[in-house]
């Protein structure tokens, strides 16, 4: 980052700045109260203690026992051990998820796949939304987990999670729900959501990188993934990241008690910017869904330009954004949500994610449009492309 | 098979890491030969002796070329990319490569004369993004076909 220019950070959801307070919570358990929460003497008990009292932090806010909170590493390992928890304590049967899932829930439920389980990953509709009905019809006898996002990563889409919750619970059937990108502006009261797994992540909502939680209902049995010294109920061995669960509970309570006025601060702005950018630059159109979506997610796609190029030519003028444009990627494929709310690729490749933040301004997002309007006029006009808004669905 | 120079890596998913060459940022951020205005663009699109295109934005990468012979030699080019920094960045200074050659020589240039050009590119990116000098064959192809 070049410090002798303004900089403005639209790529939230990918992670965020570790808010103050919750750095200055954190620090003395690195320098003094240092202690293994294992250890029986007074640093030993410190420890314990501030890890016990994060953990009711964080029940509190879940409206569940202490006991059902897993810390872990993040939101992948998390995801991790929900679904083959559940698969390997069970030892065979079917799952039900979604196509627009995090590749820590598709990439997981492959290997399972590879390993005798069988997976049905549901179509979503065109805003990205799982239709509940798809979700009862694709539950057979085999059924023993269904993984549905709390909200996308790309493009915000909410998902009626508590309505899949409701079919779960009737089929007896496990519910895990990867709320990574909710954790910070949706309700996480699991006595509504119907859930019997959730997983949640500390460094989108300003918390430090490098530990998540499982929530995991009383009575929900799951094989651990790391064998050891019996931490976390002997679900997560390893001696605790004892700084990185008193940061997460810190920025989890600031998240939730600042929610209700930040969500609409981040809405207006969100929608403002929406509204003035699809009227500003021609060829412009929405990704996902208008209004059942993530408070900070704004994703257009541009015809005729190419998302990569877009995401260089803003990041030259310290704007920092992200892209679903394969060129992006490692596989060099389009995104795959993109691909599965219906878009053809010629319009895939255009996609920015713009994801706003506590510091993001209505000035900076005035600024954005100012230089995201001339960046997207350069493209095009080098561009031998001529995709018709009425072509960009498959 | 001579080794592609891939010095030149992006890192992370969102490519927020500059690490492109020198020569791939000037040519990226200020590329040359592209069209002055829509009347030149026009001007082009008739008289141009040969126009030749390459891949498709469904691919992601896409690139047309135009040309201008005189007596055997490529005396103007102008072109048009849909891609992305490499793809922009290769097919750009490819155009101030072939500015001056005969079309004999013109047709000899290879992909990893254009990378070499540009000090290096993403391994990963070359294949796809590299397509300019196929663009520019096709062109040539364009030109004789006419000329018969």
């Amino acid at each position: 980052m070049k410090s002798n220019k303004k900089t403005i950070y639209l790529d939230n959801a990918a992670t965020t700045y570790t808010d103050e307070r919750v750095v200055n919570a954190m620090l003395p358990y690195f320098g003094t109260m240092y202690g293994n929460p294992h250890s029986l003497h007074s640093y030993g008990l410190d420890a314990q203690k501030v890890v016990d009292i994060s953990r009711e932090s964080v029940a509190h806010i879940l409206s569940c026992t202490p006991q059902e909170i897993i810390f872990t590493s993040g939101g992948t390992e998390s995801v991790n051990l929900a679904i083959k928890g559940v698969a390997f304590s069970k030892g065979s049967g079917h799952i039900i998820t979604s196509k627009i899932e995090h590749p820590a829930v598709l990439r997981t439920c492959e290997f399972l796949e590879k390993n005798g389980f069988t997976v049905t990953y549901l179509n979503v509709d065109k805003d990205g939304i799982v239709n509940p009905q798809d979700v009862q019809k694709a539950i057979t006898k085999n059924t023993i987990l269904i993984s549905i996002m709390y909200a996308n990563n790309e493009i915000g889409t909410i998902e009626p999670i508590q309505d899949i919750g409701n079919i779960a619970r009737k089929h007896n059937i496990l519910f895990h729900t990867d709320a990574c990108q909710a954790t910070g502006s949706l309700s996480l009261d699991v006595s509504h959501l119907n859930v019997d797994l959730m997983t949640l992540n500390g460094s989108k909502v300003y918390g430090p990188k490098g530990v998540g939680i499982l929530y995991t209902r009383n009575g929900v049995t799951l094989q651990p993934l790391i064998h050891g010294g019996g931490q976390e109920f002997t679900m997560r061995s390893g001696t605790e990241n004892v700084p990185a669960i008193v940061g997460f509970a810190k920025a989890m309570e600031y998240a939730h008690r600042e929610k209700k006025k930040e969500n609409k601060r981040l809405i207006q702005l969100r929608d403002t910017f929406i509204t003035n950018v699809i009227k500003t630059i021609p060829k412009s159109f929405l990704n996902g869904h208008p209004t059942e979506r993530l408070p900070n997610n704004v994703n257009i796609s541009f015809l005729d330009v190419e998302g990569e190029s877009v995401l260089l030519y803003l990041n030259e003028k310290g704007i920092a954004v992200s892209t679903g444009s394969a060129c992006s990627s490692k596989e060099l494929e389009i995104s795959h949500v993109l691909d599965a709310i219906g878009l053809k690729h010629d319009a895939a490749h255009g996609s920015i994610r713009f994801t706003i933040g506590r510091k993001t301004t209505t000035q900076d997002l005035k600024y954005v449009l100012t230089v995201l309007t001339p960046i997207i006029e350069t493209l095009r006009r080098i561009s031998p492309v001529k995709v018709k808004k009425s072509e960009i669905r498959k | 098979m001579t080794p592609i120079i891939h010095k030149a890596e992006v890192k992370g998913k969102q490519g927020q890491n500059w690490l492109y060459t020198k020569e791939v940022k000037e040519h990226f951020f200020h590329p040359k030969n592209t069209f002055k205005s829509v009347e030149e663009e026009e001007e082009f699109e008739k008289n141009a002796d040969g126009i030749g295109e390459v891949g498709s934005p469904a691919c992601g990468d896409m690139m047309r070329m135009y040309i201008k012979v005189k007596d055997g030699i490529i005396v103007a080019c102008r072109w048009k990319t849909f891609g992305c920094a490499s793809a922009i960045a290769s097919t750009s200074i490819l155009s101030e490569m072939v500015i001056g050659k005969t079309l004999d020589d013109a047709r000899k240039i290879k992909p990893k004369d254009i990378v070499q050009k540009l000090k290096g590119l993403p391994q990963r990116k070359i294949h796809c993004s590299v397509l300019g000098d196929k663009a520019l064959q096709k062109a040539i192809d364009n030109f004789e076909k006419k000329k018969r």
